[in-house]
């Protein structure tokens, strides 16, 4: 937890430094009409960097023995997250139907352990009622890949 | 005064069309109020994009019908699951799961109801009175008197949020700074773009929401490994009316959870302290406080009651001031700015339809809703039954079509995911996420409000202490940035002088907890 604590107030911290750099060269001072583009974010970075220190001095001094996260946790949660942004890595070649279809099936199979027709069923679905609701009722367009554009859409 | 103006605003509100959207909005949010993941803020940002045909007043009828439903629902998890939807239900499972455990959920459910819309329904006729008269007050406010409501805004959750005040800075700044990304308005000038395309067009805050809450929430949630084991209950007309015969003997607590919910709600992030406080006094007045936490039905009466006039309240400040008071609020406040409508005092003047059309679905919204939910408790809780690896990717693909509509942008579903992991470690870490939100909503704003009064001042920051009502505020302000180093002080002393009398044990009331495990702020 001390290490998790300390590494976020570093980037925090980091992110500060690289906005105070931005903020002083937009210029953070008086213009000719009014205060520069960078003077809100030049007092809003030292405010970042102030706290940012104050926490990872807090947290260099206090003990903690309880881990930011178990190995077994971390297991859980990296199998929700790897698939999630694989499904966002294919909606970006394949569109988003074929990817959530991929996903659930993907998912509910190999995850959930679930039976193959539930799997199926979900994967088909799904995006057949996403496609009705958002391009047909309310007109919202999903993006689409190379399947949709054969099928003709 | 202005009592033709809500007869006009229920005309508006029970048009069959708005009676559906409302029946249509309490059915989805009471499901994404039981769901884990999805909570008031980001199930609003996910159905946002559905609205931008409609007509504002349906779309505002829709999504704050949503926002009801998932109070509700949060009642049903905390009560029935021991798992509070949102941080103010933390207080609700001291009792209610309890009394669920002795076979008693259904009169827990029908006490949280009730209490919800008794103090939903206080809230809205205080918002029917005082609205108008806030809203006249604020069209003489200038820029100074905005920034200082802003400041009072933010420094509200550093002192009242109950969480780190550093942190709880942090997050503020870290909203604020992600809210400048892109073009500058005034100068016209790209501002922390670092040549990259993508940045240009700047962060989107509905987008933010969703990983933070959506995304984020789902992780917290299977690293710990969560198995719905909840209570099973019957709802029947008969517990129905038995347990409002035994409640009606509340009245005291209704009134005074009534009026903390509303004083603490109006203020932002209001909600969850004012369902603590509440707790604490109902079992302070009571003739048996033993029987708190242990299965009494004052104690769901306490909490509920006083979270639903908070969170009611908190639309108080979007309509009349243009500030939103919590996540959900700041997400109708952007989506009040998407169908063209400018959220502030102007409103009562320019589009009263809408105002009053919103104001009377509050009242028909939440007799909706109080009606359906007891009919419908066994169907809506039958959902958490459902197995979490069909839950999980389920609600994930939704989050990733919310975040794409808002643009029909590509980049905001990686945005979604980034903004989903950086949920998780803040949440685990006790970076309070709402001040987030709320600054990444209200930076634009807030700037140039600043701006604009520093140009009035010529650069002085007294225009913010010489005018009397910035004044005023700025100076609440500032007592509640300091409220945690004096509280921090006190009870210093009050350890010491504990210590030097040896047996003097002072009366502790349960603070807000830092971060209770499966929290939604919504």
């Amino acid at each position: 937890m001390r290490i998790a604590d300390i590494i976020t107030a570093s980037l925090l911290t980091a992110l500060g430094l690289l906005v105070l750099g931005e903020a002083i060269r937009l210029g953070f001072r008086w213009g000719p009409d009014g205060p520069q583009s960078g003077f809100f974010p030049f007092w809003l970075s030292l405010i970042l960097i102030g706290h940012s220190v104050a926490i990872i001095i807090r947290a260099i001094r206090r003990r903690s023995e309880k881990p930011f996260i178990e190995r077994e946790q971390l297991r859980s949660v990296l199998t929700v997250a790897v698939p999630a942004a694989a499904m966002v890595l294919i909606t970006q070649f394949f569109g988003l139907y074929l990817a959530s279809a991929l996903y659930l099936a993907f998912y509910v199979r190999w995850v959930g352990r679930h039976s193959w027709f539930t799997a199926l069923a979900l994967a088909v679905c799904v995006p057949v009622v996403t496609f009705v609701v958002f391009e047909r009722w309310f007109l919202v367009p999903l993006p689409k890949g190379p399947v949709e554009a054969w099928l003709g859409y | 005064m202005g009592f033709e103006n809500i007869i006009g605003g229920f005309h508006v509100a029970i048009t069959p069309f708005n009676l559906l959207m409302a029946v249509v909005g309490i059915t989805l949010g009471t499901i994404i109020g039981v769901l884990p993941g999805l909570g008031g803020a980001n199930g609003v940002a996910i159905l946002l994009p559905l609205t931008f045909r409609m007509p504002p007043t349906s779309a505002i009828i829709l999504l704050t019908s949503l926002y009801w439903g998932a109070l509700f629902g949060g009642a049903i998890t905390s009560v029935l699951f021991n798992i509070p939807g949102e941080p103010w239900s933390v207080a609700t499972t001291f009792d209610g799961y309890p009394l669920a455990k002795q076979g008693k959920g259904a009169q827990a459910l029908t006490a949280a109801f009730t209490s919800s819309f008794v103090g939903a329904l206080f809230a809205t006729l205080l918002i029917t009175f005082f609205a108008p008269l806030l809203a006249d007050v604020a069209l003489h406010f200038g820029p100074p008197e905005f920034f200082a409501i802003q400041a009072l805004t933010f420094s509200s959750f550093v002192g009242l949020g109950g969480g780190d005040p550093v942190k709880s800075f942090v997050s503020i700044v870290l909203g604020l700074i992600l809210a400048a990304v892109g073009l500058d308005i005034v100068t016209g000038q790209l501002r922390m773009t670092f040549g990259m395309t993508p940045l240009m067009s700047g962060f989107d805050f509905i987008v933010a929401v969703i990983g933070l809450f959506g995304i984020g929430e789902i992780l917290l949630s299977v690293e710990e490994g969560l198995k719905f084991e909840g209570a099973r209950t019957k709802m029947n007309l008969r517990v129905v009316l038995d347990t409002w015969k035994i409640i009606s003997r509340y009245w005291r607590t209704f009134l005074r959870s009534c009026v903390i919910g509303f004083w603490m709600g109006f203020k932002p992030g209001g909600a969850t302290p004012a369902s603590f406080m509440s707790y604490a006094f109902a079992k302070r007045a009571s003739g048996h406080p033993e029987r708190f936490g242990k299965g009494e039905l004052e104690g769901v009466v306490a909490p509920e009651t006083a979270a639903h006039a908070a969170g009611v309240a908190a639309m108080l400040p979007m309509i009349t001031l243009g500030i939103p008071g919590s996540p959900t609020a700041a997400v109708m406040f952007g989506g009040l700015i998407i169908w063209g409508l400018q959220p502030g005092p102007m409103l009562f003047k320019e589009q009263p339809d809408f105002v009053w059309g919103l104001i009377a679905s509050m009242y028909t919204g939440n007799i909706i809703g109080v009606l359906m939910v007891l009919a419908f408790v066994p169907f809506f809780a039958a959902i958490l039954r459902l197995p979490f690896a069909i839950l999980t990717p389920f609600i994930v693909v939704i989050c990733a079509i919310g975040a794409y509509a808002v643009h029909n942008n590509m980049i905001d579903i990686w945005y979604m995911i980034i903004f989903g992991v950086i949920g998780y470690v803040f949440k685990k870490l006790d970076y309070p996420l709402a001040p987030l939100v709320l600054a990444l909503v209200l930076g634009d704003f807030a700037e140039n409000a600043l701006r604009q009064s520093l140009i009035m001042s010529q650069g002085s920051l007294l225009i913010f202490f010489e005018r009397p009502i910035a004044a005023v505020i700025s100076l609440v302000a500032i007592f509640f940035l300091t409220l945690p180093a004096i509280s921090l002080w006190r009870r210093k002393r009050q350890v010491a002088a504990a210590a030097a009398r040896a047996r003097g044990s002072i009366a502790a009331i349960p603070g807000p907890p830092a971060g209770p495990p499966t929290s939604r702020e919504a």
